[in-house]
């Protein structure tokens, strides 16, 4: 009898360590799994925020430009830049052929004559001047020059060329290249030239789609939520909107994304491809999500703290609004701030509603036409360059920086707010 | 209370049934409650005395399924008629609860909430003195004085009970109900509470729910014996613990069930 008790004994530890052990190998291989993803993503993303830059001596010849005598910042801005743009990269080689040249041009990036423009705007008195002046070089250098490419491949196979290979190396050796923190990465719109392409549409269009998101849907519904929750009385016909607020928040994404195709688009008329459309889309989504978070913060309100504001003589509103209100904040809002965060992911209703659409300028308001951050990386991702590889991870790496920013505030308001009952 | 040995009746209830949904919960019951005395409710668990004591500030009204019939008169007006205003009655009658239930707000917010919902101080200082000598009625005073602006969820449970008492008694309500008001306390504090009850009933009338025959028997005037919703019997205290006229009482008092 003792012997049998012994045994059951040991055996309920042994269940218990088994347990343990379970439990630590799942945390263990979650965070395996999240360490390669996150090694992965940085190990690629990292090169993007750095770019090529080859150093490139140009003349400014007032007579390749177009220029006459003393010319005024008009004349600058409406000059011919093409042409010595074109003769400074040619000079790099002075036995180059025609078709040579033409591989030289292609080595910086498509709209090098701007660079050189700006340049000039700049100082004005650089006119008839040679100045060594920063090209951004083409992506495909850029990549050879962050050692990303396959340098070994037959040349048929490759974008590069060998005797841009060649003239490259040489520019390497004469320290005449360059590599410097990508700032266009988060200052260009996005471009078709890899080299050039830059989140700053994607978030602008990100960050005015939260906005118009949070000033629809929180509004909204934390009226709801305290509606239902401390006004509306218990019956049939709440346990039933009740059951479909739930089930709202189960509804696929890309339905909301084609309920705002066919109605704020379709009926409303309202622009396409904007944060305006596009944050109104993601509310319907967000909604569900914060009346949930709001009503289960004001359920854990203890009764305890109406029925003091009801004896005391508060009437039903007063109480509501003085005392449950006040001390549901802290859950509503770190709730309010996850559902944001599952907004700004999100990617498949804004690709229905047109925000998927190639957007080369960055918008100034929720009406100006613009991409988001997960669209971006869609985008991205489906474009054939090298270029773009790193840019997807570096957008990737932005995205999950904004997220885990909102998490952490959600956090903090949670624990810094958060009143302990008696 | 007496006046020319006539008794001032403050509160008068009549035939007053409560439901909660199907189930009655009480039948009947007719007690009348003097005027600045305390009087006890006692009675085993789920007899009905709290339900009763929540019927006097229309505290059921909380509760959706909860139906209540019959007169409860105080000064001369039926407290569950349509035209009685809820918010002016809880004014009048103030409560405090099982549990200590400050607001998670200040000492000096919790006793000033009261009087500026119900527009009774003009100026700062007015609602500063209002809320000096509730804390003084409240037997707080002395303890708090210096942190008055810090939160009242802080204090100790004697200490949040005698809070809620002062919070009760800042909009200077004719009547105090007490729901246990000990139940959560140690008997130090539980003797402090007693002794403000005893203080309180110069200017209020007081009804106290209690588990405690002791505590009824030490605090109270008049008592009303609850069983399973009915009032057995209700007379002055001195009278139903030493001579109770029926044998449920005789029982419960003496330990014999409950």
């Amino acid at each position: 009898m003792n012997k049998n008790k012994e045994q059951l004994l040991n055996k309920r530890y042994k269940a218990e360590k088994r347990f343990r052990l379970y439990g630590q190998g799942a945390i263990f291989m979650a965070l395996l799994f999240l360490t390669i993803f996150i090694f992965k993503i940085f190990s690629t993303g990292y090169s993007a925020f750095q770019k090529t830059w080859l150093i490139v001596p140009v003349t400014f010849d007032a007579e390749l430009m177009m220029l006459e005598q003393n010319p005024s910042k008009e004349d600058l801005k409406d000059a011919d830049y093409y042409d010595i743009a074109l003769k400074s990269m040619a000079d790099l080689d002075p036995n180059a052929n025609e078709d040579q040249k033409n591989e030289l041009k292609r080595m910086v990036s498509y709209f090098f004559e701007r660079e050189i423009k700006r340049e000039l705007l700049n100082d004005p008195s650089l006119i008839g001047k040679t100045k060594d002046v920063y090209l951004t070089a083409s992506d495909d250098l850029d990549q050879v020059f962050k050692g990303n490419y396959p340098r070994d491949l037959p040349e048929d196979q490759r974008r590069v060329t060998d005797y841009q290979l060649k003239i490259f190396d040489q520019l390497v050796e004469l320290g005449k290249v360059e590599s410097k923190f990508n700032l266009s990465f988060f200052t260009y719109p996005d471009s078709r030239e890899a080299e050039l392409a830059g989140i700053a549409s994607s978030f602008m269009g990100s960050i005015f789609s939260i906005l118009v998101c949070l000033m629809i849907a929180f509004p909204v519904a934390v009226l709801a939520a305290i509606y239902l929750e401390e006004f509306a009385p218990k019956n049939r016909f709440t346990d039933f909107i009740e059951v479909n607020i739930n089930n709202l928040a189960a509804v696929p994404s890309i339905v909301f994304g084609l309920l705002g195709l066919g109605i704020l688009l379709a009926v409303f008329q309202l622009p396409r491809s904007t944060p305006l459309v596009g944050g109104i889309t993601l509310s319907l989504m967000t909604l569900p999500t914060i009346i949930i978070a709001c009503r289960a913060s004001l359920k854990a309100v203890p009764p305890s703290i109406r029925e003091a504001a009801l004896a005391m003589g508060a009437s039903k509103m007063q109480t509501t609004m003085h005392h449950t209100v006040p001390l549901s904040m802290p859950g509503t809002l770190s709730g309010t701030i996850i559902g944001l965060a599952q907004a700004l992911g999100e990617t498949a209703p804004l690709i229905l509603i047109g925000m998927v659409a190639f957007v080369n300028t960055i918008p100034g308001s929720p009406l100006d036409p613009a991409a988001s951050l997960p669209v971006q990386i869609y985008i991205w991702a489906e474009s054939a360059e090298r270029g773009f590889v790193e840019k997807v991870s570096a957008c990737i790496m932005v995205l999950l920086g904004f997220l885990i920013i909102m998490n952490l505030f959600a956090q903090i308001i949670r624990h810094k707010f958060e009143k302990k009952w008696s | 209370m007496k006046k020319n040995g006539v008794k001032m009746i403050k509160i008068n209830s009549k035939n007053v049934d409560v439901y909660y949904g199907k189930k009655q919960a009480l039948f009947n019951i007719n007690l009348d409650i003097e005027e600045n005395q305390v009087t006890a409710l006692i009675g085993p668990s789920g007899c009905g005395k709290s339900t009763f004591l929540r019927c006097l500030n229309r505290m059921n009204d909380v509760i959706d399924i909860c139906r209540v019939k019959g007169q409860i008169i105080i000064n001369d007006f039926d407290i569950n008629d349509k035209s009685c205003d809820v918010v002016r009655l809880r004014e009048k009658i103030g409560m405090v609860f099982q549990k200590p239930n400050p607001f998670p707000k200040t000492i000096y917010e919790n006793i000033s909430y009261g009087p500026t919902i119900h527009g009774m101080a003009q100026s700062k200082n007015e609602m500063d003195e209002i809320v000096e000598t509730s804390l003084k009625k409240a037997a707080l005073w002395e303890e708090v004085k210096d942190r008055l602006h810090e939160p009242g969820t802080g204090l100790s449970g004697g200490q949040q009970q005698r809070l809620c008492i002062a919070r009760a008694i800042s909009v200077k309500p004719e009547v105090i109900l007490m729901d246990e008001p000990c139940s959560a306390l140690d008997p130090i504090a539980t003797a402090q509470i007693e002794e403000l009850i005893d203080e309180l009933k110069k200017d209020h009338t007081i009804i106290i729910v209690t588990h405690s025959m002791a505590q009824a028997a030490r605090v109270s005037q008049n008592t009303g014996f609850f069983h399973l919703g009915e009032l057995i019997e209700h007379g002055s205290t001195d009278k139903i613990f030493k001579n109770p006229e029926n044998k449920k009482t005789q029982d419960y008092i003496t330990g014999r069930f409950g």
